[in-house]
């Protein structure tokens, strides 16, 4: 009898192209996502050692962490200049690189850009069963489709490039279940929080997490994408679960995609991954979906969550002595006081958007909410920043623009904006942002910039109130404003 | 890459502990596109006092460096390696380094040599005034002094540095094998290929 198998082994074992005395593997990478941040000295040393693309068909390259959320081009369609200099040469580093190589490139200005987590699986290039790198950390994202999806450093990425494949050593597993129904309000966000929160930052280093149970069965392709990109953030290198019908109907005609019999074969093959009965993962974590609330975090690490109703926590109630000083420092950091409620915290910026919470089913949920609303006057600055042109386009035909526009947000160009700041949208020193994205790290939104990581339905209350929110109650009153 | 087997010249008398990549190289410098160049970068903050042993015309170009404990630590970012690839730097000598930096040391031809302590104040003594000299395939630093310390190196990182074989450069010798598993997965899983028409 085969012995039984994890999700992660059976892929793994689909890619192993040598195996090495000492457990070392050669694995073959079916899909590489190239960006302008890790890519320009990957490239350099291919040119600089006389080497070329192995497999440009297997790779897809697309700008998004430095470009400027504002209009591209001008009314004549010429290229408005990239203020920042470094960030001007990153992108065009990529341009010449790509055609160079023979890369194919989704420009600055086509509607297919966006930002390089939002493109794979929306263009059907992610699919089920692969291996799939980009240099970058959040590239768990893909895991949502089954994928073994990963970040990976420069020289891996040139590796990568030279040879299509990596040398790796075999990650322990772990599953994550979540049994049960999620409650009123409650989101894929919020998930991947408790999960943060639960296991810390540190709690699945080492592993490959496959995520299990009713609520992921039952949650979207969207959400999972979510969830499976916070991955990073609870340490996993990859989150993974398994293809299932929904799995299917999203990926079934998208344009990278296999059609006719050869998606019939795929579908066929994508069936049968899924972790054996009988299999067995090096840890288990298990959540009543019951115990999920709206969350938010209060520091400076997104382990740090807290449910919206509850209060910033005494640095004292941490057990050892590093986590009472970085939790501390974190406070000093963020402006906040041990036992301040949450809910009187108020927020100066709102940022809807990142690999994390840009897609149609994000900017829909905040949208329901904003209908009819204004933003509080204390908010600064709200964005909405489309994770695509697509997305994008999709939000503009149901309207949803206007609702955001009407509502008092700035409406954006595809990218990752806030999120980190290398590009113009930045959170300024000492202010806070209620943002969808996934990291609160000191400094991340810009120097000094304080972050809470939320919803996008959490970050849209915040809008409203301007201060964080539990949805539920916002919630509630579009619930009583509809009956009546 | 480079060649490295035998190492001889002046070494910069660094002896810092707790060297971060952040010290290395600033994190304003990570917007760069080439490998090359950031050499500039590299000690930046240090570089300001006056007198500090990188400006020192004594050691200028100088292929060792000898460094604290824990040099490299911080975060995995390989600006730190090739900045100090950029300064000439082809050995690092210290009693521990960071992981991931002697990861990405080799990566970058850069030989990460761990010795105790009482070996390191003697090196940063010769090193005032005297060259010193690695040889890499006898795993030894030793001076005119009759000064002779052994270490410790993976087979794998050695040989690969002894015939300049980049991790790349190792696993393009096996396209045969690569090839024959591409041919075998097509025949599997047709589909996957090609992702981009
Ligand atoms: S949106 Fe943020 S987390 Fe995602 S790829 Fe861009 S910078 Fe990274």
């Amino acid at each position: 009898m085969v012995k039984p198998r994890t999700l992660y082994e059976k892929i793994w074992d689909a890619h192993v192209v040598e195996r090495r005395p000492d457990g070392t593997c050669l694995i073959y990478i079916d899909r590489h996502l190239v960006h302008e941040v890790t890519s320009p000295q990957a490239f350099e040393g291919l040119r600089l050692a006389g080497r070329k693309v192995r497999r440009p068909d297997l790779t897809l390259a697309v700008p998004d962490h430095n470009l400027p959320t504002t209009p591209r081009r001008d009314a004549q369609g010429n290229r408005i200049p990239i203020a920042d200099p470094e960030s001007a040469q990153q992108l065009a580093a990529l341009e010449r690189n790509a055609p160079e190589f023979g890369v194919r490139l989704i420009g600055d200005a086509d509607l297919e850009q966006g930002i390089v987590h939002v493109v794979g699986p929306e263009q059907g290039f992610t699919l089920p069963g692969t291996t799939l790198v980009c240099g970058d950390s959040h590239t768990s994202s893909h895991g949502a489709l089954g994928a073994l999806a990963f970040g990976i450093g420069t020289s891996e990425v040139e590796h990568v490039l030279a040879t299509q494949t990596l040398l790796l050593k075999q990650s322990k597993t772990m599953e994550v279940v979540v049994e049960g129904e999620l409650g009123f309000g409650v989101t894929p966000k919020d998930v991947a929080l408790a999960i943060c929160g639960r296991i810390g930052t540190a709690g699945g280093t080492g592993y490959v997490m496959e995520y299990r149970g009713s609520v992921f069965r039952d949650m979207s392709i969207e959400g999972r994408l979510t969830v499976a990109n916070m991955s990073i953030e609870a340490g996993a290198r990859s989150g993974l679960f398994a293809p299932d019908e929904k799995t299917f109907s999203y990926l079934k005609g998208r344009p990278l995609a296999p059609k006719g019999a050869a998606w019939d074969a795929a579908v066929a093959y994508w069936k049968t991954l899924h972790t054996d009965e009988g299999a067995v993962f090096d840890k288990s974590i298990v959540i009543d979906a019951a115990d999920i609330v709206p969350n938010v975090t209060w520091g400076t690490s997104p382990e740090d969550v807290v449910p919206v109703t509850g209060v910033v926590p005494d640095p004292e109630s941490f057990a050892d002595a590093s986590k009472r000083a970085a939790a501390q420092k974190s406070l000093d950091y963020m402006g906040l006081t041990a036992g301040q409620r949450m809910e009187d915290v108020t927020v100066e910026h709102i940022f809807i958007g990142s690999c994390t919470n840009s897609r149609i089913e994000d900017l829909r949920a905040a949208a329901a909410l904003l209908k009819g609303k204004h933003i509080a006057s204390g908010i600064k600055q709200a964005l909405v920043v489309p994770g695509s042109g697509l997305v994008k386009q999709q939000a503009e035909a149901e309207g949803l623009d206007r609702v955001f526009t009407e509502a008092g947000f700035e409406w954006r160009e595809p990218g990752c904006s806030a999120c980190l700041g290398m590009n113009p949208d930045k959170v300024p020193a000492g202010e806070r942002c209620a943002s969808t994205s996934n990291r609160n790290f000191m400094g991340r939104q810009g120097p000094g910039s304080r972050t809470h990581l939320v919803s996008p339905a959490m970050a849209a209350a915040a809008a409203i109130t301007g201060h964080l929110t539990d949805v539920r109650e916002l919630l509630e009153e579009k619930r009583g404003e509809v009956v009546a | 890459m480079d060649k490295l087997t035998v190492v001889e010249g002046r070494a910069y008398p660094f002896g810092m502990k707790n060297v971060d990549t952040d010290i290395v190289i600033p994190a304003h410098w990570l917007k760069t596109i080439s490998r090359s160049g950031l050499g500039k970068g590299a000690f930046e903050v240090l570089r300001k006092e006056p007198g500090n042993v990188f400006d020192d015309p004594e050691y200028a170009g100088s292929p060792i460096l000898i460094a604290g404990d824990n040099f490299g630590c911080g975060s995995s970012r390989e600006h730190a390696a090739w900045a100090l690839a950029d300064l000439g730097i082809k050995v690092v000598i210290a009693p521990s380094f960071s992981d991931i930096f002697s990861g990405n040391a080799f990566k970058n031809g850069i030989l990460t040599v761990v010795l105790p302590q009482e070996a390191i104040d003697r090196l940063m003594e010769v090193a005032q005034t005297d060259p010193i000299h690695v040889d890499l395939e006898q795993q030894t630093v030793t001076t005119q002094f009759q000064d002779r310390f052994q270490f410790e190196i993976d087979p794998f990182r050695k040989h690969c540095l002894l015939g300049g074989l980049d991790e790349i450069g190792l696993t393009l010798g096996q396209a045969d094998t690569i090839g024959a598993y591409e041919a075998r997965a097509a025949g599997e899983r047709p589909w996957l290929v090609p992702a981009v028409a």
